[in-house]
């Protein structure tokens, strides 16, 4: 039972980070161009 | 940034945003990103491809219009957009998806806490299990219940009851009652009910708001009708480019051939024709000369006009339309959406039956903890989970399907009311017919002519010359030496030596264009032109009727020309309408009990479309009408308005299917919750089941435009 002390408290901080990183995108505009992120992959950008 | 810098100097830095249609590859991101690149003045170009929209960060002294000309060079049409359509990402929609995240994030690490407790923690392990729900369980209620609370305060404080009312009431009753049970130790504690019914609650809110989001955006990408801006010449003879907004009266612009007018004015020199369909829906152009009074919107046809800003009168046409729009837009707020409606049904009976099981269980002697326990238990599961995601989640569906077959929905309610139509009215310049003319007589040019008009028709940017650049193309065009456009004549010019012209035709009669292409001594030929109808006008028409949608026309164009184009439609025709008249002929079919679908483009039919019961556009329309009506199509063909209704009918039957599975539900989980035999672990069950349900019926909406 006393793992659970460590467990429960990893598992909560494991899906904070993940909420955090969630808003951090949201905030950072990644998700407004959703289908030409997909695209910009494939440009070459040695020529610019 | 080092190009900001660099370029800093203290001139001010501004932001342009150009819808870019053409935009939709790879290739496309980098040829206008890396070749804008290196443009003076250019700090930045970022090409959002979902949009359709570059947003440009330059100097102030690189102008709009050089902008728009370098991504042509590019080989992509470009228009400015005005800074009113483009507000940025929805506020609203992040909002939602904030809360959205917040709640997924929650209900995933109770529903872990939870399922321990079911599979049997006991004692101390299980209050421990209890208190950490409900430390994660309380902020999130806090936080992401927020839409609901708002909506739902909204609606009591104006004496009304809407679906966020027994929602907000459930999950602050049941998380109240639970945060008591998990303090004191009891057995059952309900956070994750709670939680995972504002996580699925919120899904349907987002599904909404992106719908509403993407179909704005579309038509976003399409206002490009009315001038964004005028070339302004100042007292000093200095000219800018100035955009729409900032026109002020008494400024003088200078509006080229081919170029809209930005605002309304008194023309000080120069002699023209103009075109103003979009204003009246009358397709023959009008002459105008000094002194004349312009207005907004109208195309100018064939010289430069220097035109002096008016001030936007009270009784100008324009202020006269916007006016009729604001009244008749009035109306379609009365419209109660179908969700709602059913609520107003819902709550009360919901809140009847939680009491009556509280009382009942009083009565029957239980302690008044166990009886408050099980009127959660009762609210709870009667909470519209899946009734809040069977209308969101089949519109969705179903507008995405309808936007792939080109017609843009706007909102969920406007797919309600367009299967709801029963009567259509059509305008005729511009939504029966093209609203461009078409050369109707080729054939009347000998084979040896056609080189020579299609080198004269390019030269020009008159609707006529492009008519004929259209119909002629794949030809090779002659080469022509000393090409002359003279305004409101025709261009000019000398081909294997002999003077050659296309121009003005002396017989121009009813809705008949004309033009006459001389060659040399010969016979001048006279091709004439016709606004044609749009392709598949009569099986549209057919289709309507077969659907009990009797069809009509009602447009501000003359008798004659009407005739002329609607001939053998079988279509009756009110002609000469006027704005007003217009909604008063749909007032009057209201008040018969029609509910009119209104089909129109130009500024004159906005109040129309704005007073229908549903409203449609195509995509070439004025951006007034495309704003007001409730779905726009894309493309030559008059087929979309026909699928769609048939689409919008059988959304609606999706909608009432997943009524009938959400209430269904309700029927058999109701009694067990009265009994006091629903534990959290069958209220989380019967929960997210019904709502897979729902979403699955939703997903055969899929092909519903196909």
């Amino acid at each position: 039972m006393s793992g659970l002390a460590i467990l429960i408290p990893i598992a909560l901080f494991l899906g904070l980070t993940g909420l955090a990183a969630f808003f951090w995108a949201m905030r950072d505009g990644q998700f407004d161009d959703m289908d030409g992120a997909g695209m910009r992959i494939l440009i070459e950008d040695e020529d610019q | 940034m080092t190009a900001h810098a660099a370029l800093a100097g203290g001139e001010p830095l501004l932001r342009t945003v150009l819808a870019v249609p053409g935009a939709h590859c790879a290739g496309c991101i980098a040829k206008i990103e890396n070749g804008l690149g290196g443009m003076p003045g250019l700090v930045a170009a970022r090409l959002n491809v979902t949009t359709r929209q570059l947003t440009l960060t330059h100097a102030a002294s690189l102008q709009v219009p050089a902008l728009v000309e370098a991504v042509g060079r590019l080989g992509f049409e470009a228009q400015a957009l005005s800074a009113a359509a483009t507000s940025g990402p929805n506020a609203e929609s992040r909002r939602l998806l904030r809360a959205t995240a917040v709640a997924g994030f929650a209900s995933m690490n109770v529903m872990l806490l939870s399922v321990s407790v079911w599979s049997g923690a006991e004692g101390a392990t299980r209050d421990l299990f209890h208190l950490l729900s409900g430390l994660i369980a309380v902020p999130t209620v806090a936080y992401s219940g927020q839409p609901f609370f708002r909506s739902a305060w909204g609606a009591l404080r104006h004496g009304r009851t809407n679906m966020d009312v027994p929602i907000s009431i459930g999950v602050l009753l049941v998380t109240a009652l639970s945060l008591f049970e998990a303090m004191t130790g009891g057995r059952h504690a309900y956070f994750d009910g709670a939680v995972m019914l504002l996580f699925f609650l919120l899904v349907g809110r987002v599904l909404d708001s992106i719908m509403r989001d993407r179909a704005r955006d579309g038509v976003t990408a399409l206002l490009k009708q009315s001038a964004p801006g005028a070339m302004v010449t100042h007292k000093d003879g200095r000219s800018d480019w100035l955009r729409a907004e900032a026109l002020q009266p008494g400024m003088r612009m200078l509006v080229a051939a081919g170029e809209r007018l930005a605002a309304d004015g008194i023309i000080e020199s120069g002699k023209t024709s103009l075109d103003l369909s979009l204003l009246t829906g009358e397709s023959l152009p009008q002459s105008a000369g000094v002194g004349d009074t312009v207005h907004a919107g109208t195309l100018n046809l064939d010289a430069p006009l220097t035109v002096r800003v008016t001030a936007a009168a009270e009784d100008s046409s324009l202020a006269e339309i916007a006016r009729l729009m604001g009244e008749a837009g009035q109306g379609r707020s009365r419209y109660v959406r179908i969700a709602d409606r059913a609520a107003r049904l819902y709550a009360p009976a919901v809140h009847t039956l939680a009491a009556a099981s509280f009382v009942t269980w009083l009565l029957l002697g239980a302690g008044w903890h166990q009886a408050l326990l099980i009127a959660a238990a009762v609210l709870i599961i009667t909470c519209p989970c899946a009734l809040g995601l069977a209308v969101p989640a089949a519109q969705i569906v179903a507008a995405g399907s309808l936007m792939r077959a080109g017609v843009l929905v706007k909102d969920g309610t406007a797919l309600e009311r367009l299967a709801e139509a029963d009567f259509a009215l059509f305008d005729k310049t511009g939504t029966l017919t093209l609203g461009r003319p078409e050369l109707v007589n080729a054939r009347a040019m000998p084979e040896a002519a056609k080189p020579v008009a299609l080198a004269l028709a390019m030269a020009s940017r008159h609707p006529l010359s492009t008519a004929i650049c259209r119909e002629l193309e794949g030809i090779v065009p002659a080469r022509v030496d000393s090409l002359v456009e003279t305004p409101g004549r025709g261009t000019s010019g000398l081909w294997q030596g002999q003077p050659v012209s296309l121009g003005r035709s002396g017989e121009a009669r009813d809705a008949m264009l004309a033009a006459s292409l001389v060659i040399g001594g010969a016979e001048p030929v006279t091709l004439r032109f016709r606004d044609a109808l749009r392709p598949d006008v009569p099986a549209t028409l057919e289709q309507l009727r077969e659907l009990g949608i009797p069809s009509m026309i009602a447009t501000g164009d003359r008798a004659a020309s009407v005739a002329a184009a609607t001939r053998g439609l079988g279509l009756t025709a009110q002609t000469g309408m006027r704005p007003q008249d217009k909604l008063d002929l749909i007032d009057r079919l209201q008040r018969q009990g029609r509910k009119v679908l209104m089909i129109g483009d130009g500024l004159n039919d906005g109040p129309a479309l704005a007073a229908g019961h549903v409203s449609m556009a195509p995509a070439s329309a004025s951006d007034v009408g495309q704003n007001a009506a409730d779905a726009v199509f894309l493309g030559d063909s008059l087929l979309p308005v026909a699928k769609a209704v048939v689409a919008a009918r059988r959304t609606m039957r999706v909608v009432r299917q997943n009524f009938v599975v959400a209430i269904g539900y309700n029927v058999v989980a109701v009694p067990l919750a009265f009994m006091g035999m629903v534990t959290p672990l069958i209220a989380a069950l019967a929960m997210s089941g019904s709502s897979i349900i729902v979403v699955a019926n939703a997903l055969r909406l899929r092909s519903a435009a196909q």
